[in-house]
């Protein structure tokens, strides 16, 4: 069967009785159980059947083909809103999907016809993966978005003193986080005025050779800029870690904990205790 | 002399990515909990698989971990490999010499490492990629 004669044919199917985009809508709606309203839908799927009735209309059954970036556009469109939603692959596919199953042939069918919705259900199903990966497309932007912000959130420099700041670190320093982490403490350190800087390694839960000499080029890096730091929240079993890894921090100052730490750098800026606090 | 080694419960993660590392170290550390390694012993192990994780991102353009649990007699411990099919290490004396480093690390990752693990094993040649296996037994 020539290609023009299967998409007017197809075109006739879909314009057949009237009907289809109702049941397709229907079909949908029922799959998706009332988690989008019936009238988003109806828009969404009729501004899709008219895109596709044109894009067989100006000849075609190539998904691919310049006649289909409407199409295309409308399941990105559609892919998007899906994955922000939070409806999974199946529930987003089922809008191209269901649009195959209310034209399946039946008894009746001519041959003609079931030839033409073989044809048809090709096309659907390239539609459907192209859905799909616009799904997945979208779903790892919002996680690389998410991730981003959580290295935004993971790494708080805070005041503790005139003049002091600290940064908790928490869970695993990589090179990145390194980055974000020195950025900030460097800014912050101009922005307070601070001399004194803090970094506790509670939270990290590994301290191998990189999160070490990343913690070193962000002590010279302060030195730099006329401050010192101290590195709290060494552990027993991290200090004897360091040891048989040989890793050397030289001059710079370390304590157990961010207590220790803090009080360190108040007895060394000459800052008023308060009573009882000096040991 | 202890019995025959038995190795059980063996897992593998691919080490592709940063993330990898991440997970490659869970999981020894997972291993480590289970076969009852002392905290220190555990932080131990944990970095030594980090280091060698990261030499296998870095250095192997990533390879493959091995996580087992190890039997002998009646000790137990963790067994751990990383091969790679890199260009692998020419000289493996200099390799395990503190402070070289053929990149920008400390030069401490893999001669740090062996001195972690209660056993550990490189085995390289150029062109043909590298195998490190170390074990950590609980005391």
């Amino acid at each position: 069967m020539a290609v023009e004669r299967a998409s007017e044919r197809l075109v006739e199917l879909l314009t057949r009785d009237g009907a289809v985009q109702e049941q397709w809508v229907a079909a949908v709606a029922a799959s998706l159980g009332g988690r989008i309203s019936r009238a988003e839908l109806e828009r969404e799927l009729s501004d899709l059947y008219q895109a596709l009735l044109q894009a067989l209309d100006k000849g075609g059954l190539d998904w691919q083909d310049e006649a289909y970036s409407e199409v295309r556009a409308l399941l990105v469109e559609l892919s998007r809103s899906r994955a922000r939603h939070g409806f999974t692959p199946t529930e987003t596919a089922v809008s191209v999907f269901a649009g195959k199953d209310v034209l399946e042939p039946t008894a009746d069918s001519t041959a003609e016809d079931t030839a033409a919705y073989l044809q048809l259900a090709r096309l659907f199903d390239a539609l459907g993966l192209f859905t799909i990966e616009a799904y997945a497309r979208t779903r790892e932007e919002i996680i690389s978005a998410q991730a981003e912000q959580l290295l935004e959130l993971s790494t708080p420099v805070v005041k503790l003193w005139e003049g002091v700041v600290a940064v908790p670190l928490v869970g695993t320093l990589d090179s990145a986080r390194t980055q974000v982490v020195m950025e900030k403490l460097l800014q912050s350190l101009v922005d307070s005025e601070s001399e004194h800087a803090i970094i506790d390694i509670t939270g990290v839960p590994a301290v191998d050779t990189e999160v070490a000499q990343h913690l070193l080029k962000t002590v010279v890096a302060a030195r730099l800029m006329g401050a010192e730091c101290t590195i709290s929240g060494i552990r027993p079993q991290i200090a004897q870690t360091l040891v048989a890894l040989g890793v050397q921090f030289g001059d710079i100052v370390t304590k157990a904990t961010l207590a220790d730490a803090l009080r360190h750098v108040l007895q060394h800026s000459g800052a008023a205790l308060p009573s009882g606090g000096d040991r | 002399m202890t019995g025959p080694r038995v190795v059980e419960d063996e897992q593998s993660v691919p080490i592709g990515s940063n993330d990898d590392v991440v997970r490659a170290r869970q999981t020894v550390r997972t291993y480590a909990q289970q076969c009852g390694l002392s905290l220190v012993d555990q932080t131990k192990l944990v970095t030594a698989a980090s280091e060698l994780a990261r030499n296998t991102l870095v250095y192997g353009g990533g390879g493959l971990m091995r996580c087992a649990a190890v039997r002998s007699g009646a000790r137990v411990g963790v067994h751990a490999v990383f091969e790679d099919s890199g260009p692998g290490i020419a000289d493996l004396d200099l390799a395990l010499t503190d402070g070289w480093t053929s990149g920008g690390g400390l030069g401490l990752g893999l001669s740090g490492a062996r001195r972690l693990v209660d056993e550990f094993e490189l085995r390289s040649e150029p062109g043909s990629g590298t195998k490190v296996s170390v074990t950590k037994w609980a005391r």
